[in-house]
């Protein structure tokens, strides 16, 4: 429960469903190590997103039948 | 509480998890949830006896009322009452007894943090997440296809085989692997069983993985066949995916739910366009493909989407399909609930006992229990349960919320699906599922045949196929095999009755084929991937270069490999002149069942070696069943005379005839369909053979691993050492009151503890 940002109601719910939030998870989860938007070592918004679509073709993950 | 101490990694944990005492509890006091459980006050004592007495005049309602026509709502009711009562008594039971979660200990996503694939994530959205990972097109084919032995046994097997089987495989999969720092089911395995058991897991992994996408795939073949209208709205998913991939990568990264509205109205434009095209003359022809055309394509797709980057195509495919999943799933239970279609279907069928039945050959023990795999017990769902899911669980004890309750969703959408397919006509439903060989493919074919069946209160006429036809907007449906145009109809049927009217079936059976094809692709995308790095890694054994996944000509290789091993399952299947689905579909459910069977095995060891020798049971009557279904199957498979159950009767009834200097013989009409026969029951007969081995060195590995256990009094597993939690979450669906409370000192203590905050521009 880190409740940086406010987690609740439907447009939080199906935003989270979606995945939408990863990016602000990852920073939430920066911030908490003390390193900020812009600090050597924290993805910008654009390579946080080709970071996570790139470590799928390293690690694929199986989709259900 | 004796025999605590002695449970495996666990023995020692009291000291470790001393809780920071600067911190609000992170756990509710034990005790304090038994107590809470055992608070009957009046009004749960009344809540759940209405649901207990709800759900059994629901199911005396199906099971025992013998009338002409059941409501579709006492489907509803029996499955979600059974559901409830089983997720509050039976999933708690196996949580207090077998899996014993300790909300005191950090979970991966805590310890191991960091901040992309090890996230805390809210329960409610992982239940979501995972139930659309494990929720694909399986738990809407099976249903359909079973239903042919009436709707009583399918019913029974979903909601009876979920509660003790499905659902426990998945919890217990996903728990054992949260504790494991989000361990792999094969990695799992080795750890477990040893080299011999691990290895055999891998291997029958990968076999079954093949086996899963080749026949996944023909499903959308013989959807597709002869259908401009459906060839021509799948084929545009792919542009679309396309767009939407360069749309996140380029032009507005991470915008997930703005690219998946975009794609979702270019679908729908797809679906609408598709019947304009299918009118025209030059549409007509061009997208007018033959089964082999459609499987040759489907080959060179699976080829070139798995080696495309991720980001291209599965990505964007990933988002329409989670997005069309969870909104078709919820439009068709309001659709049941509004509707309420009658069903005129015998509870059982006359097909039940005799195993002639023409849609999937075999008796009800053991071939219902293989033909519904996804929706009562899939294995598949333990390499999901072992993947991402335990990566991203906050709190120990909401793995049962997202395992078990997971699961009984995913039940839920496969009784759904029997009760859309079972409100079409009886004749029609046999009409489609029966193969051509035995339809001849035309509608007269399908008349003579069907009405033959001797089949009670089936009347079939040459118009009820037409006029179906012609209402979805496709040139015929006779022998549309493989449970997806069925259940299309199904939907369609349904559907226009809440919005549109007959007008709009057409669209609506589109839109469902449109919608179990996205699936199915994602699916045979994904699975020829981690087939891939499967392979990559067992070559890598002998070559190591191969281990490098990122060897361009190695990974090329192995893709290719591992889609010519399931393309030429697939071409077989569509070639077949027995027909295909019904001599295929057995293989790929017995190798659901065997993962299944294969993930228990496991998890029986590890509960022997936690020395919860008492409680056993809970995997063993799972694996027991799983065990001896799939292998009277296999042997039924391998050993029957009757050549319409045991390939190699008939590969050797075809090769007799061949011998005997004869052209034609059953459904094959030329010499080639003969031999052709004759070449597809031998390597239909070898994979089960195949099948069959390695899981029963699985299982022996595995009880060899519990007996050894239960005679020392348990042994360390390959669980990892206990580490403090330093957050709390509620651990079901709605907080209870002392969570609440905890959760009120939590928001209290952040309010004086001000966390770093990351400084997020506003989104727009």
């Amino acid at each position: 429960m880190s409740g940086a940002t406010r987690r609740r109601g439907l447009g939080w719910f199906l935003r989270a469903l979606l995945r939408e939030d990863a990016y602000e998870r990852y920073l939430e989860h920066e911030a908490a190590h003390g390193r900020r938007p812009g600090d050597p070592g924290v993805l910008s918004e654009r390579a946080f997103w080709r970071d996570r679509t790139d470590r799928q073709d390293r690690e694929p993950q199986g989709r259900c039948c | 509480m004796a025999g605590r101490g002695q449970r495996g990694a666990g023995g020692g944990a009291e000291a470790v998890l001393e809780q920071d005492p600067d911190l609000p509890p992170v756990a509710l006091d034990a005790a304090a949830v038994e107590a809470e459980h055992r608070r009957w006050t009046p009004l749960r004592i009344a809540v759940w006896a209405a649901v207990a007495l709800l759900g059994g005049v629901a199911w005396v309602v199906i099971a025992v009322v013998r009338g002409e026509t059941v409501n579709a709502i006492w489907f509803v009711f029996a499955a979600v009452c059974t559901y409830l009562i089983a997720y509050r008594f039976y999933s708690r039971y196996i949580e207090k007894h077998v899996l014993r979660p300790d909300d005191r200990r950090a979970t991966p996503a805590e310890y191991d943090a960091d901040g992309k694939d090890f996230v805390t994530t809210d329960r409610r959205v992982l239940f979501g997440h995972h139930f659309a990972a494990i929720a694909g097109a399986g738990p809407l084919v099976g249903p359909v296809l079973a239903a042919q032995m009436g709707y009583l046994p399918g019913t029974i097997w979903i909601i009876v085989g979920v509660v003790l089987a499905g659902a426990v495989q998945d919890y217990l999969v996903l728990f054992f692997s949260m504790r494991r720092g989000g361990r792999s089911l094969g990695q799992m395995a080795r750890d477990e069983l040893g080299v011999v058991g691990g290895t055999a897991a891998l291997l029958a992994t990968l076999v079954i993985m093949v086996i899963i996408v080749a026949i996944l795939a023909l499903v959308v073949v013989n959807a597709l066949a002869e259908s401009p209208w459906g060839v021509f709205s799948v084929a545009m998913t792919i542009p679309i995916a396309l767009f939407m991939g360069v749309y996140l990568r380029f032009l507005r990264p991470g915008k997930v739910a703005e690219v998946s509205v975009i794609g979702f109205v270019l679908l729908l434009a797809a679906i609408v366009g598709g019947g304009v095209i299918a009118e025209t003359s030059w549409g007509a022809e061009i997208f007018t493909l033959d089964r082999t055309t459609i499987a040759w394509g489907i080959v060179v797709y699976g080829f070139v989407a798995a080696v495309l980057p991720v980001w291209l195509l599965l990505a964007p495919r990933d988002y329409l399909s989670t997005f069309m999943k969870i909104g078709t799933i919820v439009m068709l239970a309001v659709a049941i609930v509004v509707v309420r279609p009658v069903l005129e279907v015998p509870a059982i069928s006359e097909f039940a006992g005799t195993g002639t039945g023409p849609v999937v050959a075999g008796s009800l023990f053991p071939f219902l229990f293989v033909t519904i795999a996804c929706g009562a017990l899939s294995g598949f769902h333990a390499l999901i349960a072992s993947g991402t899911t335990p990566k991203l669980v906050e709190k120990e004890r909401q793995t049962r919320l997202i395992g078990y309750g997971g699961m009984l969703m995913e039940s839920f959408v496969a009784i759904m699906a029997l009760v859309a397919a079972l409100s079409i006509d009886r004749g029609i439903y046999f009409a489609m599922n029966s193969s051509a060989a035995a339809t001849g493919g035309t509608v007269e074919g399908a008349v003579a045949f069907v009405n033959g069946l001797g089949l009670t209160g089936v009347d079939l006429t040459p118009e009820m196929l037409t006029q179906t036809a012609e209402d979805v907007g496709e040139e015929t449906i006779v022998s549309r095999t493989g449970g997806a145009p069925t259940l299309s109809v199904g939907l369609a049927h349904i559907m226009q009755q809440v919005v549109g009217g007959s007008g709009m079936m057409a669209f609506w059976y589109h839109f469902a084929i449109m919608f179990e094809a996205l699936f199915i692709l994602t699916a045979v995308d994904a699975g020829t991937r981690v087939a891939r790095f499967m392979l990559q890694d067992s070559i890598g054994n002998v070559v190591p270069r191969f281990r490098d996944t990122s060897w361009r000509l190695g990974a090329w290789i192995a893709t290719g490999v591992m889609v010519g091993a399931w393309g030429a399952v697939l071409l077989m299947g569509v070639t077949d002149p027995l027909g295909g689905i019904n001599t295929l579909f057995p293989l790929f459910g017995i190798a659901n069942q065997l993962l299944a069977a294969i993930a228990l095995a496991v998890c029986m060891a590890i509960v022997a070696k936690q020395g919860a020798a008492r409680y056993l049971w809970v995997v063993l009557l799972p694996l027991g069943f799983a065990a001896a279904v799939t292998i009277t199957a296999s042997f039924q498979k391998i050993f029957s005379p009757v050549p319409a159950v045991g390939y190699f009767a008939q590969h050797r009834a075809f090769r007799d005839a061949l011998d005997a200097g004869e052209t034609s013989f059953g459904t094959a009409t030329s010499v080639e369909a003969m031999q052709a026969v004759v070449r597809n029951t031998m390597i239909q007969g070898v994979l089960s053979v195949v099948f069959v081995t390695l899981a029963i060195v699985v299982i022996l590995t595995a009880a060899w691993a519990t007996y050894r256990s239960l005679r020392s009094g348990g042994a360390p597993s390959a669980e990892l050492p206990p580490t403090p939690s330093r957050i709390f979450a509620p651990a079901g669906f709605l907080p209870t009151p002392p969570e609440k409370e905890l959760e009120a000192a939590w928001r209290a203590y952040e309010a004086e503890h001000p966390r770093p905050r990351p400084h997020v521009r506003s989104h727009g």
